[in-house]
């Protein structure tokens, strides 16, 4: 187990007073460590019993294509709440790339690139300004990313005035639509995505700076990272990510809609936290947080294929997101 | 009287994952005594302390308290019960006023409709903190008091629950000599009220000046109790180590050469102003003074963090810029702060990262941190300051106080700085680890380095450093050698 390496054969360390873990303290670890993942599984056992539809290959693929774009854009959410940030402009960014993009993709216009290339500007430059202003301005992220939230949406309004944006070209829509090996295209940007996001936030100086900054601002100035450029970085990041996950969902319904995304900003920031991103900062990583949306998602197929009404399933995603919460703070007291 | 015993306990056990904190442990505190509670860092004291005030449960052993037998579901039950704490780690609120921290949880309100009566708390915390003769405001705000004057309204605080057990965990770490006298004189007046009380403190000094008795706790063991008269420094501190110590400073010579920082008329507006010094290759330059003398505001402004408003700063003989704390690591400075929880530790990270962060590009290969050689660096500072954890993935929330400053330390040597500026550095670390610690700042000056060691206790500023610096209300009062040094030229000039 990775936090027993070492502890046996090292001088300095504790010697005689370290123990051999019995088997209950290592349960107890692994549930406090791997807790979310064991409830995912639970679920999805849970659910193959109660619904015969729910275990086979094209539902699964249907309910992990669903969560994908939500879980890509809360990978962004993660890293910025990891900061003791908050992020509530994803989805009315999404609305924004959504538009923009979509009237650059018609058939025969321009190259693929060109609305994919406009689409992630507009989610870097977006974070950027989000970034930017909280960092700089001194202004509560909250605030912040608030206005931009009403901004983006706003501007995704004026310039499709208010109309989904259609026709769009074939190879755009692969980006929604299309499979490689069966397998459809926006999962394997989520798992890319997910692993590139788990590479920067686990590997990389970036990430050790995020956890840094989330974990005490003042401590992390003096320890010489430059906490602002390092915040507008985060955002930035997260821009783009909530730029890519607007762009597959554009292909996805063939439209580029200006009310696209509404509250996925709150799905995401509740994958999050159900994949154990910690409010007070500090503390999350991307693979609870990719869990977080898988929990999101078997729970709105489950009840969907169980016939509950979607009034229930709201009721029941609210009680889940708080439930997680309420876990997360009993295992911080208790250690 | 009954039993002429407040507090028994006996075979108390405590284990956290990995770590047996305290092995059955006993500690009997007799009435109206103040008993020393003495051990290295990570010995197991405030987990002691933090079973007796309800914040941890034993698992296994018995409690005793006022004869009865002891079982707490939480804080508000010991204090309930008669118990208060100051914490070895200060926990005020920082935007609520002086009187609002000491009552919180327990506002005097208007009869029983829950509205505040705010005009009654803040007399009655000024009644209090004149009888204890504390001269703070009890409506200024808790962050912008000192981190001294933060102290002694923790210690207003614990008394004005009128306990009969006071837990003081190390009470005197951020406060200097005179407002250490000053705690004394208050603990003189509790034991005149037969209030007992439990003292923390790696000073020894104030442990024969002030304690009756002394339990010596070892590693989670019990070593053994007795009176304060039937020891001295020595054996105290042999219980406590397992071996022998000389209590002595680990100074050793060193060759002084070229001047490595020079500050010519440093001013901050309102902190200190017409600063003038320079420390030199192989120099440990001391700077004593006052809690609120200066000191702190001038090595932060020196590091960057508040940047001075007028005056220059010179490395090498060369002048420099200094706006940020990355400037100031580019130019292989180094500090360690005063305070560990506010500006040093981060909480909710590993030793790893905690050790790291500042030194990440050390380890950096093709864009990704390489953990073989980060792990074999931590491994490296671990050995090297005798850090107790169990393993590198260990929260630094969860060391002992005095390892959590080891970490931090390591933290700027892994930086390989050439001037290192060190605020209190061996503060709430235990003898042991002290001596460790002025041997290491023996061997990085005589590498060359250059060290400023800013220091309230007098025996550390005098046995250390090879030229003392005084300060008084943000003036330099007066520059010393080691050799025309004394204890009373130092506080004449500090005190003025
Ligand atoms: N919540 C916790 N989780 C895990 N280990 C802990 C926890 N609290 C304390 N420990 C461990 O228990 C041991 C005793 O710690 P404790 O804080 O009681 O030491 P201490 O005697 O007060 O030391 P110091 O003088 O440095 O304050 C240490 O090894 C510490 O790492
Ligand atoms: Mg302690």
């Amino acid at each position: 187990m990775k936090s027993q390496e070492n502890v046996a054969n090292h001088p300095a360390m504790l010697g005689d007073r370290v123990k051999r873990a019995g088997w209950k303290e290592k349960l107890s670890h692994l549930f406090s460590r791997y807790g979310i993942f064991l409830i995912f599984i639970g679920m999805v056992v849970l659910m193959s019993f109660l619904s015969p539809a729910f275990l086979n290959v094209y539902n699964l693929m249907n309910v992990v294509r669903q969560i994908s774009f939500i879980g890509i854009v809360a990978m962004g959410v993660t890293m910025v709440i990891i900061t003791t940030g908050i992020d509530l402009s994803s989805g009315s960014v999404i609305a924004l790339v959504s538009v923009v993009a979509a009237s650059f993709a018609h058939p025969g216009e321009y190259p693929l690139i060109v609305p994919i290339a406009i689409g992630l500007a507009i989610g870097v430059l977006a974070g950027c300004i989000n970034g930017t202003i909280s960092a700089k301005g001194n202004i509560p992220p909250f605030i912040a990313t608030l206005g931009m939230m009403t901004a983006a949406r706003g501007l995704a309004l004026l310039y499709s005035d208010g109309r989904p944006i259609g026709n769009l070209s074939d190879s755009f829509s692969f980006l929604g639509r299309g499979e490689i090996l069966g397998i459809p295209f926006p999962i394997i940007v989520f798992l890319i995505m997910g692993i590139i996001s788990h590479l920067l936030l686990s590997k990389t100086k970036f990430g050790k700076y995020t956890y840094a900054i989330g974990g005490n601002e003042q401590a992390a100035r003096i320890c010489g990272i430059n906490v602002d450029r390092y915040k507008i970085l985060i955002y930035t990041y997260a821009g783009l990510l909530s730029a890519i996950a607007g762009l597959m969902l554009t292909a996805r319904v063939s439209a580029g809609q200006p009310s696209m995304g509404q509250m996925y900003e709150l799905d995401a920031i509740a994958a999050a936290v159900i994949g154990g991103t910690s409010l007070s900062g500090g503390i999350g990583t991307i693979p609870g947080t990719m869990i977080g949306a898988l929990i999101i998602g078997v729970l709105n197929n489950g009840l969907d294929l169980l016939n509950v009404s979607s009034y229930w399933q709201q009721i029941l995603k609210g009680a889940i997101i708080v439930a997680a919460v309420l876990l997360d703070s009993r295992k911080q007291k208790k250690s | 009287m009954g039993t002429e015993y407040i507090l028994e306990m006996e075979n108390i056990s405590k284990e956290f994952p990995g770590v047996k904190a305290l092995d059955k442990i006993r500690l009997k505190v007799k009435k109206g005594t103040v008993h020393a509670l003495m051990g290295e860092n990570g010995a197991g004291k405030s987990t002691l302390m933090k079973i007796i005030f309800g914040m941890y449960t034993p698992d296994s052993g018995t409690m005793k308290f006022k004869g009865k037998e002891l079982k707490l579901s939480g804080p508000k039950d010991a204090l309930d019960q008669g118990i208060s704490m100051i914490h070895q780690e200060l926990s005020p609120v920082p935007y609520m006023t002086v009187a609002e921290n000491i009552f919180l949880g327990r506002e005097p309100v208007y009869g029983k409709t829950g509205w505040v009566n705010t005009k009654k708390m803040i007399e009655d915390t000024r009644k209090l903190l004149q009888s204890l003769q504390i001269h703070v405001d009890p409506t200024a705000k808790m962050n912008d008091l000192s981190i001294a004057n933060m102290q002694m309204v923790e210690i207003a605080k614990a008394v004005s629950y009128h306990a009969d057990l006071i837990i003081m965990d190390e009470p005197t770490s951020a406060i200097t000599e005179k407002e250490v006298e000053h705690l004394f004189e208050i603990i003189r007046s509790l034991k005149k009220k037969r209030v007992s009380i439990i003292y923390i403190s790696h000073k020894m000094d104030e442990i024969f000046k002030i304690c009756d008795e002394i339990t010596v706790l070892r590693d989670g063991q019990y070593i053994g109790t007795q009176a304060a008269g039937e020891l001295n420094q020595d054996l105290l501190i042999q219980m406590m180590v397992g071996r022998e110590i000389k209590q002595v400073f680990h100074k050793e010579k060193a060759e002084i050469k070229e001047v490595a920082l020079s500050v010519k008329n440093l001013s901050r507006a309102g902190k200190f102003s017409n600063v003038s010094f320079e420390v030199r290759k192989g120099e440990i330059l001391g700077i004593a003074g006052l809690m609120g003398s200066g000191r702190t505001e001038l090595i932060e402004s020196i590091f960057g963090i508040h940047p001075p408003t007028s005056g220059e700063i010179y490395l090498h003989g060369n002048r420099v810029k200094i706006h940020s704390p990355a400037d100031a690591i580019r130019h292989k400075m180094a500090l360690l702060t005063e305070d560990r929880k506010l500006t040093g530790a981060f909480l909710p990270l590993s030793v790893r990262d905690n050790m790291t962060i500042s030194s990440l590009d050390r380890f950096i290969k093709y864009g990704l941190v390489h953990s073989k050689s980060v792990k074999k660096a931590c491994d490296e500072q671990i050995e090297r300051l005798n850090i107790k954890t169990p393993n590198l993935n260990q929260l630094i929330l969860n060391l002992s106080g005095g390892n959590q400053q080891k970490v931090l330390l390591a933290r700027w040597l892994l930086n390989d700085p050439d001037v290192l500026i060190l605020d209190e550095p061996t503060r709430g670390v235990d003898v042991g680890a002290k001596s460790e610690i002025h041997k290491l700042m023996s061997k990085l000056a005589r590498e060359g380095k250059a060290i400023i060691m800013i220091s309230s206790e007098l025996p550390e500023i005098l046995g250390m450093s090879d030229r003392i610096i005084v300060m008084h209300e943000g003036n330099k009062k007066g520059e010393l050698t080691r050799e025309e040094a004394s204890q009373e030229k130092i506080l004449e000039l500090a005190y003025q």
